[in-house]
């Protein structure tokens, strides 16, 4: 097991490297640091002083991978991939061009993140299992009909939609809570309440019917047949048969995004004010901060590569037949 | 009228996949184990009605992908050359001419005669006024609007509806003349069968969709030439207008994406699951690598960089129109480059299990090469695998341009699509009173069309997929429901919004 998990980590390790590749390409070779600089500076009427000036700010002003004029290993450390690309293995991402750290702004807007992405994940999780095993156990009647039509409508609906209605609705036209904004400790409840009520709804069509999927699905196993020929009642056959041997999906599957719920959502936090993540890199796009969105991509992809592995391990947690060697 | 035709880089690419379609279609009908499944589509009747719709769409897509430069007219010095605009204008542009040029100050409600803000009006005998003016457009024939708009609303829409509805019969008696043709029935009775839904193909959903369609249709055509029936935006355009030109940015995405990404999830899912080895290791690096880039920065990070490129290189645009285009196009590849890593993944499973079949090893043994191999056995057998991943990834295509727009890294902002109309009315929810038509119309359209495309896909979905069809007939009693209603949906892991919202 120990061994699995060090394996499994170890081949983490080139897939960062990839990513750091591909992003190095996209942020410095599609566009050379002249392009950016005069892209922010206006595209007209630009001295090469400002270009200049802007770089060296930036710590861009170096050779991208080989810096000839140096000795020995500083040929390939004083270069643009080694500071800004490299560096982001140990965690330095350098800083914003408000000259704010962004190590230090990621660890801060962390926790407004996680404070809503965890309550919608957690509750999504139950209100889904919860609507899908209702459906269920009504197989083949209205009720189960008219659920996969909702669930259908609900798919069909842009996420944008359900934020701009529950805006309008709860905040605006009922003054149940405001409509956006963020508070210390307990304060912070008020603003969270919409936002995680949205943001279950915006999933619910999607992720119920897919439950209802994995359930139906179990429900062709010859255990449960056997249990049914025991003459156990339906309940007890779905709670306890079906539904304890379909979590094995649902779990595994909602593991992998553990990790990246300290991403945040963009979109909702960008509408409800939330000063997390998610509304950090909406920012950073919109003032085409580089070195911001080329820290959020590195950061997301770690996380979601641990949450890959999480995920394996998971298996061999819910599942005794399975056996990671 | 004489204009120029004008090929941008995107109606290059719809066209081929016209044509691929056609091509493709005509195949199809040609071999019955092909045309099966299709059938089984056409038995469906959700699958049909929402064809219906989507075939509505597409026609109104197709109409804005026709682009011409219209002559300008100058009757000075009888130059031997005509001049030809600047601006590009698509088919749609010029049918709908009316509705593009009728332009109002800023907002007006829908059906509205009287602006939506107030303006200091002179009085004929001098002095001023504060109030709401007439329109330019909405409603000017109406010499007292108070006391004639609702009747004149409600008299026009139910001329168009019965233009619509008149239309329908023709359409429906076209329809039958040719079925009791083909079938040696007379025309009576394949009109009742219609009626009681007992032909093969579900007719009597598709006519149904169509006379709704078509009333609506009529009674929206005859009301917007004199009002303007989703009211108007900030700069006075018609939203409903507005609306109809959006449908073809997202059908553009949601198809022009999967054509990008197809190349490259077939080659390289085929190439790893079939030779094994070395391919399947650098492949499978390579498209765990880029599936583990969260899927909406990476999208952000390129059309970024690609935004810098086309700032910094103006020269490569002529048009406006071209260089809202190019964006466009680059979109759809930037889409396709970061999503065929999930198809590709799936084709690669496939195909593992397929080279193991005893058929596939019988060809081996009669030396047959691998090319043949790969062409004449693999990829037919895995383009179910493909058409249902197409399908279900259109409608959270569309989806995700809105959301896409929202960030700032969607279409270029002279594009009119979904987004952009949500993004530009979502500022201006806080007025008093609210301007909530423009938001209303993007919603409702794009919901319509993500709605037809997710039914259709369910449907072909159920047609197609082999597992939907053991399911069934593994669960008894189920197995009605599930044939009608189709419970099977593939985990969302592939469905595209779902990684952009979080």
């Amino acid at each position: 097991m120990l061994n699995y998990i060090i394996r499994r980590v170890l081949y983490a390790v080139p897939i960062l490297i990839g990513v750091n590749l591909i992003t190095f390409t996209l942020f410095f070779v599609v566009n050379t640091p002249d392009d950016m600089a005069r892209m922010q500076l206006g595209i007209k009427r630009v001295t090469p002083e400002a270009i200049a000036k802007w770089k060296q700010e930036r710590g861009y002003d170096k050779p991208l991978i080989f810096n000839d004029a140096e000795n020995g290993a500083a040929k390939f450390t004083n270069t643009v991939f080694f500071e800004k690309s490299v560096a982001m293995f140990a965690f330095r991402f350098g800083r914003a061009d408000d000259g704010r750290d962004i190590a230090y702004e990621i660890r801060t807007r962390m926790m407004p993140s996680l404070a809503i992405a965890l309550p919608v994940f957690l509750l999504g999780l139950g209100v889904y299992i919860v609507f899908a095993l209702t459906m269920v156990f009504f197989r083949a009647t209205y009720v189960d009909f008219w659920g996969v039509v909702l669930c259908v409508a609900l798919m069909s609906i842009s996420s944008l939609f359900y934020i701009i209605a529950g805006q309008f609705l709860i905040s605006k036209l009922w003054h149940l809570v405001p409509i956006s904004g963020y508070g210390q400790g307990l304060d912070a409840a008020k603003f969270l309440v919409l936002p995680v009520i949205i943001g279950v709804l915006s999933g619910a069509g999607a992720n119920t019917r897919w439950y209802r999927t994995l359930f139906l699905e179990e429900m062709g196993k010859d255990y449960v047949r056997t249990a049914r020929a025991k003459g156990l009642p339906e309940s007890i056959v779905l709670f306890g048969h079906v539904l304890r041997n379909a979590l094995i999906p649902i779990l595994t599957g909602a593991v992998v995004v553990i990790p990246l719920l300290f991403l945040g959502s963009l979109i909702t936090e960008s509408f409800f004010g939330i000063p997390g993540l998610g509304s950090y890199t909406i920012d950073a796009i919109n003032s085409q901060d580089f070195a911001v969105v080329r820290a959020m991509v590195f950061l997301g992809s770690l996380l979601y590569i641990v949450g890959l592995i999480l995920t394996d391990i998971s298996y061999t947690l819910v599942d005794p037949r399975i056996r990671l060697e | 009228m004489s204009f120029k035709p004008v090929i941008l880089w995107t109606d290059a690419l719809v066209y081929f996949l016209v044509a691929a379609m056609i091509v493709f279609a005509w195949y199809v009908r040609r071999n019955e184990h092909l045309l099966a499944p299709w059938r089984r589509v056409s038995h469906s009747a959700s699958g049909m009605a929402s064809l219906t719709v989507l075939i509505f769409f597409v026609i109104i897509g197709l109409l804005d992908t026709v682009h011409l430069r219209p002559a300008v007219e100058n009757n000075s010095s009888g130059a031997a050359e005509t001049a030809y605009s600047v601006e590009v204008l698509s088919l749609f542009d010029v049918i709908a001419t009316p509705l593009r040029t009728q332009v109002e100050k800023t907002y007006s409600a829908p059906f509205a005669v009287y602006l939506y803000a107030r303006e200091t009006v002179e009085l004929p005998g001098g002095g001023q006024t504060r109030e709401f003016p007439r329109l330019k457009y909405g409603g000017a024939h109406l010499k007292d609007p108070e006391a004639q708009l609702f009747a004149d609303i409600i008299g026009k829409a139910i001329a168009g509806a019965s233009l619509g509805l008149f239309l329908w019969g023709l359409i429906v008696v076209m329809l039958s003349l040719v079925l009791a043709r083909r079938s040696g029935e007379s025309v009576p009775s394949v009109l009742s069968a219609i009626r009681h839904g007992a032909t093969a193909v579900s007719w009597k959903t598709i006519s149904v969709t169509l006379a709704l369609i078509l009333m609506l249709f009529g009674a929206a055509l005859t009301l917007c030439g004199n009002y303007h029936i989703l009211g108007t935006d900030k700069v006075g355009q018609d939203v409903f207008y507005q609306s109809l030109k959006s449908i073809r940015t997202g059908l553009v995405i949601g198809t022009l994406t999967t054509l990008m990404m197809l190349p490259f999830a077939l080659l390289l899912g085929i190439t790893a699951g079939y030779f094994r080895g070395w391919a399947d290791d650098v492949i499978q690096y390579l498209y765990t690598t880029l599936s583990s880039i969260p899927g909406v920065l990476l999208i952000a990070a390129a059309v970024l960089m690609t935004q810098v490129y086309m700032e910094t290189h103006p020269e490569l645009f002529d048009t406006v129109a071209m260089r809202a285009d190019l964006r466009l196009l680059f979109l759809c590849i930037i889409l396709g480059v970061t999503s065929w890593t999930g198809l590709c993944r799936l084709l690669r499973g496939e195909t593992l299990k397929l080279r193991e079949m005893e058929y596939i090893q019988a060809a081996h043994a009669f030396g047959v090469s691998h090319w043949r191999i790969l062409s004449r056995h693999i990829l037919p057998n895995v383009m179910h695998i493909v058409l249902i991943t197409t399908v279900m990834d259109f409608s959270g295509l569309v989806l995700a341009e809105a959301v896409l727009s929202y960030v700032g890294v969607g279409v270029d902002p002279s594009t009119i699509s979904f987004g952009t109309m949500i993004n530009a009315a979502r500022l201006e929810m806080a007025r008093e009173p609210m301007v909530w038509w423009a938001l209303f119309a993007a919603f409702s359209f794009m919901f319509a069309l993500v709605l037809s495309a997710n039914l259709f896909a369910d449907a072909v979905q159920n047609a197609f997929d082999p597992r939907v069809k053991t399911l069934s007939a593994r669960t008894g009693a189920l197995r009605r429901k599930i044939r009608k209603e189709g419970p099977v949906a593939k985990p969302a892991a592939t469905g595209a919004e779902d990684s952009f919202s979080s």
